[in-house]
């Protein structure tokens, strides 16, 4: 791919999967790489950006683009006193909202962007920016409380419906606004960030070797997939392979985190749809896995399994036979439930076109993951970019067309099958050997990416290194990002009773959005 | 109709007891008579996510499970603080948070009491105190008793709250 203008100077990046690092140093080759990127069947993953300015007095721009083979980071230096760069929003929808992220930041703002604040709710100044090296660490400012203005939607008989930042059930905290003309939703506007804690600017003050604990917590249904990416990362940087049988214990604990986050979602989708003998069922056999989990890694959700070079506990001798008989009797359960949901003709009635999203419009918003498979978008990294031990499992793609919530469920439970299948795999052919290698400290001032397909679709962390096993800046990237902004439109024309169901067919997350 | 009425007949037997399931079972009875004790009724919780990473979340919603049988032991979730007796707080209290977290406080009926869930908030776990986070729940509103774990079992979210409960409420 070639950018419009003067060739780029490439770099290589290492990363768990092919990667490539492009210095765009004119402002015209910044866009005009995100052009051919487009052209190209580029999906703009995540956008960041660094303040160099202790170096050579520059800020710049880091935009990740996923491509079906390999990910391109493509980097502009802002020339020298300059905060405002061309925005990538015009090319692809969600950098609308991360261009808001970096202006609350870092205070680099898109040309031409909507200029309300994303991360920033009046917590802290606007006139400080919690990622410039200069912004002191012990900063802390009271809260001042500011109305957000949301689009207004004029017309006879509209009226709006507030929801949040406190929902009803257990679940995390974001700002819904709803026009809706009786019960219909004409639009809706969501507002988040509730849940930011600084999770970019904390990575800071860890050292290398203690990260993954941070990624862990990014969003901790995802923390295994997150901490194997900020390991990924660190792993790639400093030239370590980790051994087959951490690797395997890796994409098991991942699959099973898969599974776990799967079957809490089959039985709160049946549940939201007054089918809560769903939820019963599916949230036993959860239960029941998480409880394995427990037994056999020593936590039920075991946030901190993946360490840089293995993993923290090894399977004692008996596990694995133990977690065959597990998944062979959730298995047996899955199918039998699945047949049920199938075959309830009222449960499927609220199921299908409710919250439809066509193949075309969620393209042409970058859809991530377990959404975007629903709507025809086949990619899964385990598939089409299989990093150790992918590369050697065939994982199958779970894709429908329909893109409605139906399809959504039923891209669920094909891949709770599929992990069930590719657990087996792993326990079969679970190598003997050691559990971990030493990681030493990553030289300083480089960029090392992981990038991991967890249940949600592919997340991303982007590791800069500093002197002495330090972190620069880490920079962590939820599929939440690309998918939240499906929502509003999967929602149009349904009705509001509906919207639960239709939430938590995308069940996203609140806090790996916010960082 | 039938057809799935036996499977659904068929697979509810499937629900075997668990080793441990037992230990809940006598938490749970415990837990009952304490609550009469103390409430004479049913206690109600709201649940408030102030900066959580939803790794709580996944251990209160867990509660609901069929082996814990919250709502057997007279314990509810409810929608709104204005029915609660108890607020069940996770997070370090991101500054994002902190109005909301407030409000809800204010809104919820005395007296009250405050659980505290997670390392987050009990001390701000790993993220700490920042300019984005205020470190732990008892920094923004009174908290009677904290569950630290990160994040917790439901079975110390359950004893998190029997405990609060033995206290005398605000």
């Amino acid at each position: 791919m070639s950018p419009s203008t003067s060739p780029v100077k490439a770099l290589s990046l290492p990363a768990n999967v092919r990667a490539r690092r492009l210095l765009a140093p004119e402002q015209d080759q910044w866009t005009g790489m995100a052009e051919s990127m487009k052209a190209g069947g580029a999906w703009l993953l995540a956008l960041w950006a660094t303040d160099d300015r202790d170096r050579d007095r520059r800020f710049r721009l880091h935009a990740a683009y996923l491509l079906p083979s390999e990910l391109v980071v493509v980097e502009h230096a802002l020339p020298e006193g300059t905060i405002t760069y061309p925005g990538l929003d015009a090319l692809f929808p969600v950098a609308d909202r991360l261009q808001r992220g970096v202006a609350d930041l870092l205070g680099l703002r898109a040309e031409g962007g909507d200029e309300r604040g994303w991360l920033r709710h009046g917590g802290w100044p606007e006139a400080f920016f919690p990622l410039r090296r200069d912004s002191p660490a012990t900063a802390r400012f009271p809260v001042v409380s500011v109305a957000y203005p949301f689009i207004a939607v004029a017309g006879d008989g509209v009226h709006e419906i507030p929801v949040g930042p406190v929902h009803a059930g257990t679940i995390e905290p974001g700002n819904f606004r709803f026009s809706v003309v009786g019960e219909k939703v004409l639009r809706l506007e969501e507002r988040l960030g509730y849940t930011h804690k600084g999770v970019a600017r904390r990575f800071e003050q860890l050292a290398q070797r203690e990260g993954q604990r941070l990624a862990a917590r990014v969003s901790g249904d995802s923390a295994v997939a997150f901490s194997w990416a900020y390991c990924a990362a660190l792993e790639g940087l400093t030239g370590i392979t980790v051994p087959d049988r951490a690797s395997a214990l890796r994409a098991l604990v991942l699959e099973r985190e898969r599974i776990a986050n799967h079957l809490g979602d089959l039985g709160a989708l049946g549940n939201d749809a007054g089918f809560a003998f769903g939820l019963t069922h599916f949230s036993r056999l959860k239960e029941d896995l998480l409880r394995a989990n427990e037994q056999v890694l020593g936590a039920r959700y075991p946030f901190d399994f993946v360490v840089p070079g293995g993993v923290a506990r090894d399977l004692s001798g008996e596990a694995p036979r133990a977690l065959r008989v597990q998944v062979d009797t959730l298995e047996h359960a899955v199918v039998e439930l699945r047949r049920i949901y199938d075959e309830h003709s009222g449960l499927q009635d609220r199921f299908r076109e409710a919250g439809r999203l066509d193949h075309e419009l969620a393209s042409t918003l970058g859809a991530l993951g377990l959404p975007a498979r629903a709507s025809g978008i086949g990619r899964d990294l385990r598939v089409d970019q299989p990093w150790p031990p992918y590369d050697r499992l065939a994982t199958r793609l779970a894709t429908r067309t329909e893109g409605d919530v139906a399809a959504r469920v039923q891209i669920r439970f094909d891949e709770v099958l599929e992990s069930i299948r590719l657990c087996r795999l792993l326990l079969d052919r679970l190598a003997e050997g050691r559990i971990t290698v030493e990681v030493p400290d990553a030289e300083p001032d480089r960029l090392g990416l992981g990038l991991i397909e967890g249940w949600r679709g592919p997340v991303l962390v982007a590791l800069h290194t500093g002197p002495g096993g330090t972190i620069r800046r880490c920079h962590s990237h939820d599929p939440s990002w690309q998918n939240w902004p499906l929502l509003e439109f999967a929602i149009l024309g349904n009705i509001v009773p509906d919207f639960p169901l239709i939430n938590k067919s995308f069940n996203l997350s609140y806090s790996g959005q916010d960082g | 109709m039938l057809d799935v009425l036996q499977r659904i007949r068929r697979t509810g037997i499937v629900s075997e007891p668990l080793p441990s399931a037992e230990v809940v079972e006598r938490e749970r009875e415990q837990l009952q008579a304490s609550l009469l004790a103390v409430l004479g009724r049913a206690l109600c919780i709201r649940h408030v996510d102030a900066g959580s990473c939803n790794g709580c979340e996944l251990e209160i919603q867990a509660l609901n499970n069929p082996y814990y049988n919250l709502e057997g032991a007279g314990i509810r979730f409810v929608a709104s603080p204005r029915h609660a007796d108890v607020l069940l707080v996770t997070g370090p209290v991101s500054v994002n948070m902190e109005e909301a977290l407030l409000r809800t406080y204010g809104a919820t009926p005395d007296p009250k009491l405050v659980v505290a869930v997670g390392d987050c908030g009990t001390c701000g776990g790993i993220f700490g105190e920042s300019y984005a986070s205020r470190g732990s729940v008892s920094k923004v509103i009174p908290v009677d008793i904290t569950v630290p774990g990160c994040p917790p079992s439901p079975l110390a979210i359950l004893k998190g709250i029997l405990g609060a409960t033995s206290r005398p409420a605000r």
